[in-house]
């Protein structure tokens, strides 16, 4: 890294650049997370998303160590480099991971499985993430979700109130002014909290390449057994239902946003370094999200998944 | 995927790494400019924020081709620009704006940061919200209609909430074929009727055509007659460096930090965001409200030390002194104190459907601090739309302006809001509820 990239302040005459200043605002929702709330969590799919979420909040607190939970919610069907990466960065940095199995909320009879080629674990995701924040007292829950990412994100407040369904009432929140939050609660509330909020998917990449980030290995091009889904690439995994017109081929691939193995589009790529994804991205004209199966069921399905409690 | 976008191998590794460490470097001499637009569900709004995204090439495939798709089926021939912003569920079936939404895009000069709110009377409060982290604010006319009621009101707001730059762009210009005349005039008017009665200096007019594009992003063909740059370029190019205050260092402390390990056995850091102000390593510190005095030691941000910091830098620091310090207090210089009083006069923008009780008792939030407050007169409320006072109705609800009194429970350090949005700016929180009811800007 040189030395133009490394420095604070390259606008000159105290001038943070649009990066370090989002950095900034980052820290600060996060450190308010913290001291206005009594158990928070760092919700952790494994994504570039909540890796940047976590640096961050390394910086927050340093020389410190991050003074919250992990929380992943694993669907069960998971990428095992996902989850790898995972239990490497809980032991490296000391924290405490808490998970939320899907599975067992399925085994517990709570949610009743999708079956068919379509079927996922995501709506099931929030019973068990509702579930699981019931469970460890949970009044917070950070998120890297960006507004940036999908039209329903878009008009999401920093500090996202939840009432004790968990459920996001779009048209009834709070007024969010300056950078006064205000986190006050009835018994059984809890808030999403998103310090990514006013980040864009480039945004986030060039800061992976800027800090150095270490990212699980899916994002980089790797040879795996996928199949073709009316235009995406899907990794092929025993679970997966084949119809009988997709066949299963080997090619070189790798995630560009990463959910769990049948939300997870696949791109066709032999980028294998942090400079090749971010030419790529800097050069493709899809979002992120259109990569994402889970968006594709109407135009309004992450507002109303949200609604339902929804990350 | 497509194939295509395995053509990464026509460059190899070292020509990548050149451009993109070319792209960050110039990704990092971009500045942030936040700034709101206000305006009705007629004058355009929508579609000049579609225009924007679009003709800066921040729309990407997927998303113009499910606007095309939602235009198709409302039996529109072109694709509609307007559609790009459509929110929530809601507002697609009413057709209108109800929130604040934050969109995103960027030149090879700028990161911007759109605050999207609607601009009807009711909606005063989404204003007030996307107006107060603006550096600058948009306010749209429609040539046909020239300046209206709403227009100041727009434009009232930005002053209110200290936006130093406002942009009045007149719309539909093609609509009255393309005339100069036309546009003068509302210029004449906007500053002879709106302007002296507003708070910020820089005020600029544009006559555009979002449908068509003139002057948004490209230059007009249609109006030789105008010679100013267009929006985008304006947007590019203010300047913006003198919007955050240097002068008085502010520290709110956040949170102290203390690791408590065998490494950094005594480390107590005090952290937070500088919200004014520039504080270096050696620099006469006072916390308030002890007034108690020491020396700032050492400047953390993560694990690099720095010799000063400034707003808005989130840091840590370290002080000479074992002073009991917590969160709510506020680092200051010795030689730059804020005010201090528990009898503040500020004006407030009302947010909440249960009216403000005089005598009741609300929580105040102001930096990382919080106190319990009385609200002991309402002065008057402000007609928005023409600015004058009204001392006789004392009735504030939903989406009024008033000017009032609090006595708080504990000395309250401040800056007026006019000198300092960081310091000068409260909510208030009803104590019941939990709900924000209010935004405070203190005199």
């Amino acid at each position: 890294m040189n030395q133009k990239l490394d420095n604070l302040e390259n606008l000159g005459n105290y001038r943070l650049n649009h990066l370090r200043e989002l950095e900034a605002e980052a820290i600060f929702v996060i450190r308010e997370t913290a001291a206005q709330f009594e158990n928070p969590v760092l919700l952790f799919s494994g994504g570039k998303d909540s890796i940047v979420l976590f640096h961050l909040a390394r910086k927050a607190f340093y020389p410190a160590k991050v003074p919250f939970p992990l929380l992943h919610i694993d669907t069960g069907h998971n990428f095992k480099e996902t989850l790898e990466f995972r239990d490497n960065l809980v032991k490296k940095y000391g924290v405490k991971l808490i998970v939320g199995s899907v599975e067992e909320t399925i085994r517990q009879g709570k949610a009743k499985e999708d079956t068919g080629y379509y079927a996922t674990r995501n709506a099931i995701q929030s019973i068990t993430l509702l579930d699981t924040i019931e469970q460890y007292k949970i009044d917070a829950a950070l998120g890297g979700a960006r507004r940036d990412e999908e039209k329903a994100r878009a008009k999401e407040r920093f500090f996202s109130h939840r009432d004790i369904f968990g459920q996001w009432d779009p048209k009834n929140q709070r007024p969010e002014l300056w950078n006064l939050f205000n986190g006050r609660k009835h018994m059984g509330e809890h808030f999403r909290v998103f310090p990514l909020s006013n980040w864009t998917e480039l945004d986030v990449w060039l800061y992976i390449y800027l800090e150095n980030i270490e990212l699980p290995s899916l994002y980089f091009t790797h040879k795996r057994k996928v199949f073709n889904r009316d235009g995406v690439w899907l990794a092929w995994a025993p679970f997966m239902r084949l119809k009988p017109t997709e066949k299963v081929e080997e090619r070189y691939v790798r995630a560009r946003t990463i959910g769990d193995i049948p939300t997870t589009g696949l791109t066709l790529s032999n980028a294998s370094t942090i400079e090749e994804i971010v030419y790529e991205i800097a050069t493709t004209r899809t979002t992120e999200r259109g990569m994402r199966f889970d968006d594709k069921v109407s135009e309004t399905s992450m507002e109303d998944r949200k609604r339902e409690g929804y990350f | 995927m497509s194939e295509k976008q395995q053509n990464n191998t026509t460059l190899d590794k070292q020509q990548i790494k050149q451009k993109v460490d070319e792209l960050l470097n110039n990704y990092l001499e971009m500045d942030l400019l936040r700034f709101t637009t206000a305006g009705s569900v007629d004058d355009g709004k929508s579609t000049l924020i579609g225009r924007l995204l679009y003709d800066s090439k921040a729309i990407f495939q997927d998303q113009l081709e499910a606007v095309q798709r939602a235009s198709q089926r409302r039996g529109e021939d072109n694709i509609n620009l307007a559609l790009i912003t459509d929110g929530l569920k809601a507002e697609r079936e009413q057709g209108i704006t109800i929130d604040v939404a934050y969109r995103y895009f960027h030149t090879p000069k700028r990161k911007f940061i759109i605050a999207d709110t609607p601009g009807h009377v009711q909606y005063t409060r989404n204003m007030v919200t996307g107006a107060s982290t603006a550096n600058l604010a948009i306010i749209l006319i429609d040539a046909r209609n020239g300046v209206l009621e709403q227009t100041k009101r727009h434009s009232f707001i930005a002053s209110l909430l200290q936006i130093k730059h406002i942009v009045v762009t007149v719309n539909k210009m093609d609509l009255v074929n393309w005339s100069q005349e036309v546009f003068e005039k509302i210029k004449q008017d906007y500053l002879t009727n709106v302007a002296p009665k507003l708070d910020v200096k820089d005020i600029r007019f544009i006559p555009i055509s979002a449908l068509h594009g003139d002057n948004v992003v490209q230059p007009s063909q249609n109006m030789p007659w105008y010679e100013g740059p267009t929006l985008l370029h304006l947007l590019e190019t203010i300047n913006i460096s003198k919007d955050i205050n240097l002068q008085d260092p502010r520290f709110p402390v956040q949170y102290v930090i203390r690791p408590q390990n065998d490494q950094w056995h005594d480390y107590r850091g005090y952290a937070g965001r500088i919200a004014s102000g520039i504080f270096h390593v050696g620099d006469e510190i006072m916390v308030l409200p002890s007034g108690l005095t020491s020396k700032i030691t050492s400047i953390h941000f993560g694990d690099r030390q720095l010799n000063y910091a400034f707003a808005p830098q989130s840091i840590a620091m370290t002080i000479a002194d074992d002073i009991d310090i917590s969160r709510g207090d506020m680092i200051v210089r010795t030689d730059n104190l804020p005010q201090q009083s528990q009898q503040i006069e500020m004006k407030i923008c009302w947010f909440n459907q249960n009216p403000l009780k005089l005598r009741g008792r609300y929580i105040l939030r102001h930096t990382t601090t919080e106190m319990l407050a009385m609200v002991t007169d309402v002065q008057y409320k402000l007609d928005i739309n023409t600015l004058e006072e009204d001392y006789q109705d004392k009735d504030v609800r939903m989406n009024d302006i008033a000017k009032i009194t609090v006595r708080t429970a504990k000395p309250l350090f401040y800056d007026p809001y006019k000198i300092n949005r960081q310091t000068g700016a409260v909510i208030l929180i009803d104590e019941s509820t939990n709900e924000t009811v209010a935004a405070g800007m203190i005199e």
